[in-house]
């Protein structure tokens, strides 16, 4: 390491810029990193506060697996029957698992302990949230479009891994609320047809609860989902930094640009600044709210289970789900039983998260748009899609809801059987009511962006006129603030067109009605003429 | 990645003023309104007054001042909660060690992110800049090169030419995993689990004790409207004993003999209206925890089934759809509950070769 490489020092360097630039040469003669800089550095983000819920979710990812090293230093992922010699006095003696014990000890007997813990633990939940609220950003703005479909479907898959990550991390302290979970998917497994008895038998490595579970779901939790998590992660930045970012419409800018702040410096200070404080959030919450007090659960016992129990909030949609079955949803084939209460749940989630995933290939196969869109729509400019999206949130939360059935029902002092009726109705008709609501009122604020940008708003001031006539005086936006209620594309339906060899496949006929259905009601964007035209002539 | 903009400032270019024009790829190129483009710079007061500029750089400074307290106040917090001789800290203390370390790493890291953010907002050069973009798509040139290394590479291997190669290929690829898969069978013991789900710790003769002490239970202890958590005896000393008790674990209720209505064949499964049920749910395995002692009715807490207990547990609401089996019970000489049999059914969550 000499620094003869060093470029000639400047005679007014400084001790630090000569050493700046010494490290700096010497990591670029061995990597070419100055490239990667080059192309990086002054890379363009643009700004919206929408643009930081997937912030939020990457730096939570960060304090997860900060928190979640510590905290495998001592954790023991063993079933192994222990008395709990620990000092919170109300388990002493109690039989438990060594992991529970180690979760205990982690909680009591390690200063800072339960501190790392809930830090965990709410960071978690705020990894899951933050994912969901930044699918629906990109959702509702429609920024899945070509060219972001891959990236979607990457997205997709890491929401998925955060659960499953959520839940074998909620399983691991094996108390009394994480064995129930584990009874519910041992129960939901064994009701898949032909295989479901040997898939328990095999995850429990034997009869349920057995002493194998804790263990396998921590390989899977520390090891398996986290290295697939991270890679995808890896993916979706990189894509990221392919497609480049959204943004939307402004003065100035198009779907050719982006227009924003550079990583080096505003950029990189702002969203490093940002980690700092998602982890302060987090720390904050942490020390000051309990999460998942196991000791008051105490240890897993196949036979007392307390009422109003709730699983993380993630989950709930597919507990709910269970929930909501009418009763006698089961059938006999012959001698097999086929559990529909089961099944048909595990069915719908599965439909919905697919129809979740898949959703930008089918808009985009309906709409036949094969441009790249690089502009955010308003959700009020695709008032299709939006109301898709509103009914999609409807649904989930109906299911949602439902895990809370019981809780809901003691608060209100309702029967459980009549709110198991109302969330059963909501979750089936409320996405048709959200759909045609949200529909309406999109066109609705696209009217008022129509008139607003012809006519002007309303100014509050009221004027007498000589002939004695009151009028209210409109005053005109700016030409910059007009762009962006003018700024969007006016689409019409696919028409069937015969094909190369002059058919009408059904094919086309499907994608016409599915396109006509999807663009019937379409407000016309303003036009420069009746621009011109109406910033004259009116009061 | 693109080479374009300015050398010296990498991707970016410094803000044009020009009009964009109109999109290159509308869908509809009819007389859109016109960007009007870039709006004129607006001057922040650090821009404008040294002062100011000055008073914003102290803000700065004083957040990251505030960053180093916290992370300070976290380490004197962790020190001054000493532990004990046991090793341990006091468990009525955890609270306020918590709070306190957390605190202190909360303020540490707010300082740190909102002297960042700050410093971001109101110092640096705070108008936007322009990056063009491309074409996700490689250029024509670049994608032929693509194309010629696959030709390329398939003429130099005969990939396409070599049916037989590449169809053994993929059938040798799509074998290999079979070991793998057979190896996990490993995950559970070898009996065959159909035949485990089938019985539980009760025999004949079983005494019915309590959850968790494991009393025997006298039948003149059950008085009316009362309801037991109930283990079979033996079940604290069992090897496997939550496997066991997730299987065999059962409530005991008495009811008015008159109140219940059972099926013909079964008159003599309760003993002078007691009877006993399995607690493990017939839907996914929740413990049924809940006895409303009016209604006889048995409420699963996880998802709400409902079993009428004078109509041999049957389903009046929710997901569930069998009935908890019932446990067979007599009362020996002694006076104490003991079973007649094991369970005539498997219990807990209905499974697909279940009625085989």
């Amino acid at each position: 390491m000499s620094t003869t490489t060093a470029p000639a020092p400047n005679e007014q360097a400084t001790r630090g810029t000569r050493f700046t630039s010494w490290a700096a040469n010497y990591v670029d003669e061995r990597t070419s990193m100055s490239g990667l800089v080059k192309e990086l550095g002054r890379k363009i983000f643009p700004d919206h506060w929408s643009f930081m819920l997937g912030e939020v979710a990457l730096y939570s990812f960060v304090v997860i697996l900060l928190s979640g090293s510590f905290l495998t230093f001592f954790f023991q992922a063993s079933m192994a029957e222990v008395e709990y010699d620990g000092s919170y006095v109300p388990l002493k003696g109690l039989e438990m698992s060594a992991a529970m014990q180690s979760t205990l000890n982690i909680s009591f007997d390690l200063r800072g302990g339960l501190l790392i813990r809930q830090i965990h633990h709410w960071a978690a939940l705020l990894f899951v949230a933050s994912i969901g609220l930044h699918m629906l950003r990109v959702f509702f703005t429609g920024a899945f479009r070509k060219p972001r479909e891959v990236n979607w479907l990457v997205g997709f898959l890491l929401f998925v891994l955060a659960m499953a990550e959520g839940f074998t991390g909620y399983s691991l302290p094996d108390d009394l609320l994480s064995g129930n979970g584990l009874r519910i998917i041992d129960g939901m497994v064994k009701g898949v047809p032909f295989f479901g008895t040997w898939i328990s038998y095999l995850l429990f490595g034997g009869e349920f609860p057995g002493t194998q579970i804790v263990g396998r779901l921590y390989t899977l939790h520390i090891l398996l989902l986290p290295a697939i998590l991270v890679a995808l992660l890896g993916v979706h930045m990189l894509l990221l930094i392919v497609n480049k970012h959204t943004q939307f419409a402004g003065p100035g800018r198009t779907n050719d640009n982006v227009v924003g702040s550079p990583i080096m410096p505003v950029f990189a200070a702002k969203a490093g600044g940002f980690f700092f404080i998602v982890f302060g959030v987090i720390a904050l919450v942490a020390a000051t709210v309990t999460i998942n007090p196991i000791w008051a659960y105490g240890p897993y016992d196949p036979s007392p289970v307390s009422a109003g129990t709730q699983p993380d909030w993630y989950i709930g949609f597919a507990d709910g789900a269970l929930r909501l079955v009418p009763p006698g949803w089961e059938l006999m084939l012959g001698p097999y039983t086929l559990s529909l209460n089961i099944l048909v749940p595990i069915l719908v989630l599965l439909v919905f998260l697919a129809a979740v995933a898949a959703y930008p290939f089918v808009e985009a196969w309906i709409t036949n748009d094969k441009r790249e869109h690089h502009i955010a729509d308003r959700p009020r400019n695709a008032p299709t899609r939006t109301a898709i999206g509103a009914a999609g949130v409807t649904f989930y939360a109906g299911l949602w809801s439902a895990a809370s059935s019981d809780l809901i029902a003691t608060h209100f002092k309702l029967s459980i059987e009549s709110v198991t009726h109302v969330i059963q109705a909501v979750t089936i008709l409320g996405p048709i009511v959200a759909f045609f609501v949200t529909k309406r009122i999109c066109l609705a604020l696209q009217k008022k962006d129509r008139e607003i940008a012809l006519h002007g708003f309303e100014s509050g001031r009221i004027v007498r006129l000589p002939g004695g006539e009151y009028i209210e005086v409109h005053e005109q936006l700016s030409e910059y603030e007009r762009w962006r209620l003018v700024s969007f594309e006016e689409y019409h339906p696919v028409m069937v067109r015969p094909d190369a060899r002059g058919r009408i496949t059904q094919r086309a006929k499907l994608r016409s009605s599915l396109s006509s259905w999807f663009f019937e009601d379409r407000i016309a964007p303003v036009t420069q003429k009746e621009l011109e035209s109406g910033s004259h002539g009116h009061h | 990645m693109a080479d374009h903009g300015s050398a010296d400032t990498g991707n970016a270019v410094e803000i044009i003023a020009t009009d964009p024009g109109p999109r290159s790829a509308a869908v509809v190129p009819t007389d859109r309104p016109q960007n009007p483009g870039f709006p004129p710079e607006r001057k922040r007061v650090a821009d404008l007054d040294p002062a100011k500029e000055k008073q914003q750089e102290r803000r700065v400074v004083a957040w990251f001042v505030v960053g180093i307290i916290g992370a300070v106040g976290a380490v004197a917090a962790y020190v001054a909660f000493p532990l004990d001789t046991r090793g341990s800290i006091d468990p009525s203390e955890t609270r306020i060690v918590t709070l306190l370390i957390g605190l202190g790493i909360a303020i540490g890291l707010f300082g740190i992110g909102f002297g960042a953010v700050h410093w971001a907002k109101s110092l640096m050069h705070g108008h936007d800049l322009v990056e063009m973009r491309h074409p996700t798509r490689g250029s024509e040139e670049t994608r032929a090169k693509a194309v010629a290394v696959f030709t390329a590479g398939n003429e130099e291997s005969g990939f396409s030419r070599r049916k037989a190669i590449v169809g053994t290929l993929i059938g040798a690829l799509a074998a290999f995993p079979l070991p793998g898969i057979v190896l996990f069978r490993g995950l559970a013991p070898k009996e065959d689990a159909n035949d485990v789900l089938r019985h539980t710790m009760w025999k004949k003769g079983t005494r019915l004790t309590r959850d968790p002490s494991g009393t025997p239970i006298k039948a003149s202890e059950v008085t009316l409207g009362s309801a037991f958590h109930v283990i079979p005896e033996g079940l604290n000393d069992s090897e496997h004993k939550l496997e066991e008790k997730a299987k065999a674990a059962v409530l005991l209720m008495r009811l008015k003999p008159e109140d219940l209505n059972p099926r013909k064949g079964r008159e003599d499964w309760a003993y002078d209206g007691i009877v006993a049920y399995s607690k493990i749910c017939t839907h996914v395995g929740c413990p049924v925890a809940l006895y409303e002692q009016q209604t006889h009715h048995l409420l699963c807490p996880c998802h709400q089934s409902q079993f009428d207990i004078t109509h041999e547990a049957e389903v009046i609401f929710g997901p569930a759809k069998r009935p908890l089996p019932q446990l067979p019970i007599y009362v020996d000489d002694e006076g104490y509950l003991r079973a007649r049999s094991d369970f005539t059914e498997p219990v807990g969550p209905s499974f697909w070769e279940r009625e085989h």
